[in-house]
């Protein structure tokens, strides 16, 4: 992150419903023009972090600064932020130009202008000539694209997006994907994006704020957040994850010797919020970190093992092998260029790792 | 026996049901346009003049315009109220509100004769004096759980991220209820004045009670029926009454669907 004032920055945020703690003491930068994500499961929270920076709900305490002004009191109408609400909220008594020049209208800009600046909008999100339709002679996606032209026309200083994508089908919501993040790249605005869906959060943000519980659980960008999870959790929300029992055999600063069951003896970097129980560790391998070994091929680090359940995904086919030793079968994801479709269950297989692709993982739950 | 059985019963029953119900009010416009005094078979001829006469009483043109005042009073009154609290309880959670809700609806279902009577009796202990407007007051309670009915049922349909968007734009919270609210939950508005401009205009038993020296429509029929010559012009009046009701409730419903259709997109109402 450049060394500048943040765009947004969240001071112990917290806000209680009741004895519930929707949130609890949250503190976020974000940089400006960044596309930033708030990823979690239903009910950690992310919404209710947004809905605060867009102004339609208040901490219970703490304070949100944007672009360097307390706005924490400042309501929803007087803030610089414009929101892609997850139902799109098109009014349905007005047609396309009308809802996105709605904002407009209170600035008094003259009709030439105003137009200009519709007519903008909807080049910008490649609906021109669709002003004069009405919300409900539109498709999914185009709605989608008008509540976004109806935010970006206000110019805000930050674009918040509920769910964007949610209510689209696969393919048009891979499509709206690659969009978005060109229009934010064009625009330069700073996007904040909730979604429950990881590969979303992977795809588009430049970083992400993992959320459990009212809290976040880490930040980083996609590649670290997936590649290097701080808890079990994380690890476990962003994708598959094979979790394995290891031993702390030494420790130095933050670089711990793990021997990991049926891995060997690794050197990993100690995640902050770790502690070690009784020398146990969670360490974990993500299942595209493992490769079938095929004829003759060797690798410095192999372990052989059984396939016991498969499942095909066209493209890829995933794989479940028993190793002896280990309690769980590990699951490998294989594309399917070598064969990986044509192993059959109980057919004997070898396996290469890498251990740096091993991870130490804090895991307050762990026995 | 076989015949009987053979017999459809629904369809007689819908027709005696029709003839029961529609038949003597064909027999209004009819006996309107009759030369006989008496409203009885054989027609005698065909006349206007109880219609001309009609015209040129000024007691009941004057009764005409005290119920088009009083309905125009009360729907748009009970509409206001009813907005605000049907907004209210659909919206918010505050307590009271299962009681509150009660109160309002309580109307609908005590004897009107046993609530106009206690009006009457309160506000001559108050000592207001009976007029149109205690007419108006009391047709407004006696109004308002019908205009709840309908916009309760239009504002539960409404989404309420339309309104957080409105905010979020930039526009106040009067302007979004203005610009976005009304606009949206305009067919049930529209259905809450109808329904209780018709319940007034035709409602008889507080205006009876409640007004003073002068009377609406229904009260001014009901003091006629007593003189048998009078009859034919007060066909004549509800012919016509009962005409404009018709073209009134036909021109509401069409311009309720049209706004309605405006507004069946994903998102606003039965979203």
């Amino acid at each position: 992150m450049p060394d500048v004032k943040p765009m947004i920055e969240i001071r112990n945020v917290s806000r209680h419903f009741g004895t519930f703690r929707a949130l609890d003491q949250i503190n976020l930068d974000v940089a400006a023009g960044e596309f930033f994500s708030l990823l979690g499961p239903s009910g950690c929270g992310k919404t209710t972090l947004l809905r605060m920076l867009a102004g339609l709900d208040t901490p219970t305490s703490g304070t949100i600064s944007i672009d360097g002004a307390d706005c924490t009191e400042v309501r929803a109408n007087q803030r610089p932020t414009n929101m892609v609400f997850q139902s799109y909220a098109i009014f349905p008594h007005l047609n396309v130009a009308e809802n996105v020049a709605y904002g407009l209208k209170r600035m008094r800009l003259g009709r030439v202008e105003e137009a200009r600046r519709v007519d903008e909008a909807l080049e910008m999100v490649r609906l021109p000539g669709f002003g004069a339709r009405k919300g409900n002679e539109l498709s999914g996606g185009q709605r989608q694209r008008v509540a976004l032209a109806r935010a970006l026309v206000m110019r805000p200083k930050v674009l918040l997006l509920d769910e964007p994508l949610s209510a689209l089908d696969k393919k048009l919501r891979e499509e709206m994907q690659t969009e978005l993040r060109t229009l934010q790249q064009s625009v330069g605005i700073t996007f904040v994006l909730v979604t429950h869906d990881q590969y979303e959060a992977l795809a588009l943000s430049d970083r992400i704020a993992v959320m459990f519980g009212g809290q976040i659980a880490q930040v980083a960008s996609p590649m670290e957040i997936y590649q290097r999870p701080t808890t079990r959790k994380v690890a476990d929300f962003l994708g598959g994850m094979n979790f394995l029992r290891g031993r702390i055999a030494a420790e130095a600063g933050a670089a711990l010797t793990v021997e990991t069951e049926r891995f060997g003896t690794a050197t990993l970097t100690k995640p902050p919020g770790f502690t070690a129980s009784g020398g146990r560790a969670t360490v974990g391998i993500r299942p595209e970190r493992l490769r079938v070994l095929w004829d003759g091929e060797r690798a410095e680090h192999e372990l052989t093992g059984r396939i016991a359940n498969r499942a095909y995904f066209g493209e890829t086919t995933s794989l479940s092998v028993a190793i002896d030793g280990l309690e769980a079968p590990l699951s490998i994801v294989e594309t399917n260029t070598f064969g990986a479709d044509e192993l059959n269950i109980g057919a004997e297989v070898r396996l290469a790792f890498d251990p740096e692709a091993l991870v130490l993982m804090a895991d307050p739950d762990a026995r | 026996m076989r015949l009987l059985s053979r017999i459809r019963w629904l369809p007689v029953y819908l027709g005696a049901f029709m003839v029961f119900l529609y038949f003597p009010i064909l027999l209004l416009p009819l006996f309107s346009f009759n030369t006989g005094v008496v409203a009885a078979f054989p027609l005698k001829g065909f006349t206007t003049r109880w219609y001309v006469q009609l015209f040129d009483n000024q007691v009941m043109l004057g009764a005409a315009w005290n119920s088009l005042m009083v309905g125009l009073a009360v729907s748009i009154t009970s509409t206001v109220l009813a907005i605000c609290a049907a907004r209210a309880i659909t919206r918010y959670k505050f307590p009271g509100q299962k009681p509150a809700t009660g109160l309002i609806m309580a109307p609908l279902f005590l004897p009107e004769i046993i609530v106009a009577v206690s009006m009457l009796l309160v506000l001559l202990q108050i000592g207001i004096q009976l007029s149109l407007l205690t007419v108006i007051l009391g047709q407004i309670v006696f109004c308002l759980p019908y205009s709840m009915s309908v916009l309760i049922a239009g504002f539960e349909g409404f989404d309420r991220s339309l309104e957080e968007a409105s905010l979020d734009l930039g526009e106040t919270a009067m302007g979004t209820f203005r610009r976005v609210t009304l606009p949206v939950v305009a067919p049930a508005i529209l259905s809450s004045l109808l329904v209780s401009f018709t319940i007034s205009l035709d409602e008889f038993l507080l205006a009876f009670f409640l007004s003073g020296t002068e009377t609406t429509l229904p009260v001014y029929i009901w003091g006629q029926l007593r003189f048998a010559a009078k009859l034919p012009e007060v066909l004549a009046l509800g012919s016509l009454m009962m005409t404009a009701s018709v073209i009134l409730l036909t021109v509401a419903e069409i311009v309720r669907r049209r706004a309605e259709k405006r507004v069946m997109a994903r998102g606003g109402p039965n979203a």
